[in-house]
């Protein structure tokens, strides 16, 4: 006599229910000779400094589709709330979506409090979230800001785990940068000194790392004031082509010429101007 | 060929903190626990300044050993039940009560999970204890427990040197040389060692840095 036992089915969360499926058409595409798209990593690198006054987030600009360069100039270091900002390293589409997910609820929250939002609050919303997806959002985040508390930074991993320091380095680039941080960081730096590390840490990143590169985005974020300087050093700039490619009419010799005139009437013409108010 | 479910392999080869040396002692009138403080995700050390003695009450601490992201979030949660539960009580909560909050996680989601928590503190009612919630999710209240990918090397040390009715500074050294001696051996732990002293009149932390750390024979 067999006990029949029903599978309970799980509300609300992620479904990985296609996973087999996805893995089995992976492999059948590879057997043709052809490769799935890969999701657009932004390779990267990320760092950021609690200084004196406040905390330095810093970024680089490069967003690499397998080892092609899909973006020369994209923007990594996203906006939380009035005081706080969030670089973000992994998967783009993850980080651009999760950023303002939190973005969102953090001001819905705030409105709620009627206070400024915490960095640690912040902090907890992206935790619990990336935890939930239990690392299947690819977003590894470098989040920085200053609230009542004094300024914060912390670093957040895509499994969902965070670590609160003084200085902190993410993306493919952040070995490289955390060399030059290990080096230089010194507690208490002034704006300009604390500017410069972060920008020699993620230039570190763009000219050690394939994955990183093009030019260099600060964040700086103080009491009441957010500097965002993008971009703050264009440390690749585009070379100017020794050749000249333009040939002089008359170069190719014609030989026959015809012309076809082709009769097209106007029969209307109407001009709708679009609302972009 | 790719794994999905509980992918072990690539658990740990992937971008997940994991490796530990934790400890934690019983004495007469409160706790010594101890940890180093290294998180690492594969070879490079993601953070060599981790704080892995967690508070979870006032007098309540656990050591968290395992994959970062699942012993927070379980750490996390278990503090908010356990602070709703002592509110509720309007009672210091007990050490059982919170090694109890773990285990139910831990037990509950072991196949999702990879946690070894030891759990620590003084109440009223017991004292000093300390309690370990290894991988798995069972519980039971230990004298003297070690935790971690370096507590494999001291388990000799510890069963040879440790005896009941030490002092509050016996536990301390005692603590402060088994974690020296863990992360001597062990690649994933390292760092500076954090102790702390739970008991009736609180709580006293203190960090031994590198070069402070007691020296044994080189050999």
């Amino acid at each position: 006599m067999a006990t029949v036992s029903v599978r309970q089915y799980h509300r609300g969360g992620f479904s990985f229910e296609n996973c087999k499926r996805n893995a089995l058409l992976e492999a059948d595409i590879n057997k043709l000779g052809f490769s799935s798209p890969a999701a657009r990593k932004t390779g990267t690198t990320i760092c950021g400094v609690v200084y004196k006054d406040g905390v330095v987030l810093g970024a680089d600009t490069r967003a690499t589709e397998g080892m092609v360069v899909a973006d020369k100039n994209c923007s990594k270091i996203h906006y939380i709330s009035p005081n706080v900002y969030c670089c973000g390293a992994g998967t783009a589409a993850d980080t651009e979506m999760t950023t303002q997910i939190i973005s969102s609820n953090l001001e819905l929250h705030s409105l709620s409090t009627g206070r400024l939002p915490r960095v640690a609050t912040a902090n907890r919303m992206l935790k619990q979230m990336l935890f939930r997806y239990q690392g299947y959002i690819g977003a590894a985040l470098v989040l920085g800001g200053v609230d009542s508390t004094g300024p914060q930074l912390y670093s957040i991993y895509p499994h969902g785990s965070t670590d609160k320091l003084p200085y902190v380095t993410m993306g493919s680039g952040s070995l490289a940068a955390m060399a030059v941080f290990e080096d230089r960081y010194k507690p208490n730096m002034e704006e300009e000194e604390a500017k410069r590390l972060v920008r020699d840490a993620i230039a570190a990143g763009i000219f050690n790392d394939l994955g990183s590169g093009s030019n260099i985005d600060l964040c700086v974020i103080t009491k009441g004031k957010v500097d965002y300087l993008r971009p703050h050093d264009v440390a690749n700039k585009k070379g100017v082509r020794t050749g000249n490619y333009r040939y002089k009419h008359g170069t190719t010799g014609v030989l026959t010429k015809a012309v076809t005139p082709l009769n097209l009437e106007v029969v209307e013409e109407s001009v709708q101007t679009m609302d972009t108010s | 060929s790719l794994q999905f479910g509980t992918p072990r392999s690539v658990f740990i080869t992937s971008l997940i903190p994991v490796g530990t040396s934790i400890m934690a002692v019983e004495f007469e009138g409160g706790v010594v626990i101890g940890a180093d403080s290294r998180t690492t995700t594969g070879a490079y050390i993601a953070n060599r300044v981790t704080d892995k003695l967690t508070p979870i009450h006032e007098r309540i601490f656990c050591c968290r050993s395992g994959s970062a992201a699942d012993t927070q979030a379980i750490a996390d949660a278990v503090t908010y039940q356990l602070g709703f539960h002592s509110i509720e009580l309007d009672e210091a909560p007990l050490v059982q009560t919170a090694a109890s909050l773990f285990r139910e996680m831990c037990y509950r989601y072991r196949e999702e999970l990879m946690a070894g928590i030891i759990v620590a503190g003084w109440d009223p009612r017991r004292g000093g204890q300390v309690y370990t919630v290894p991988v798995g999710g069972m519980m039971t209240r230990q004298p003297v427990s070690v935790g971690g990918s370096g507590s494999s090397y001291i388990y000799g040390y510890v069963d040879s040197n440790y005896r009941a009715g030490m002092s509050k500074e016996e536990c301390l050294k005692f603590t402060a040389e088994a974690l020296t001696l863990a992360m001597e051996r062990d690649g994933s732990s390292g760092g500076v060692v954090r102790l702390a002293v739970v008991s009736e009149q609180g709580v006293e932390r203190q960090v031994i840095l590198g070069n402070q750390l007691p020296k044994f024979s080189t050999v």
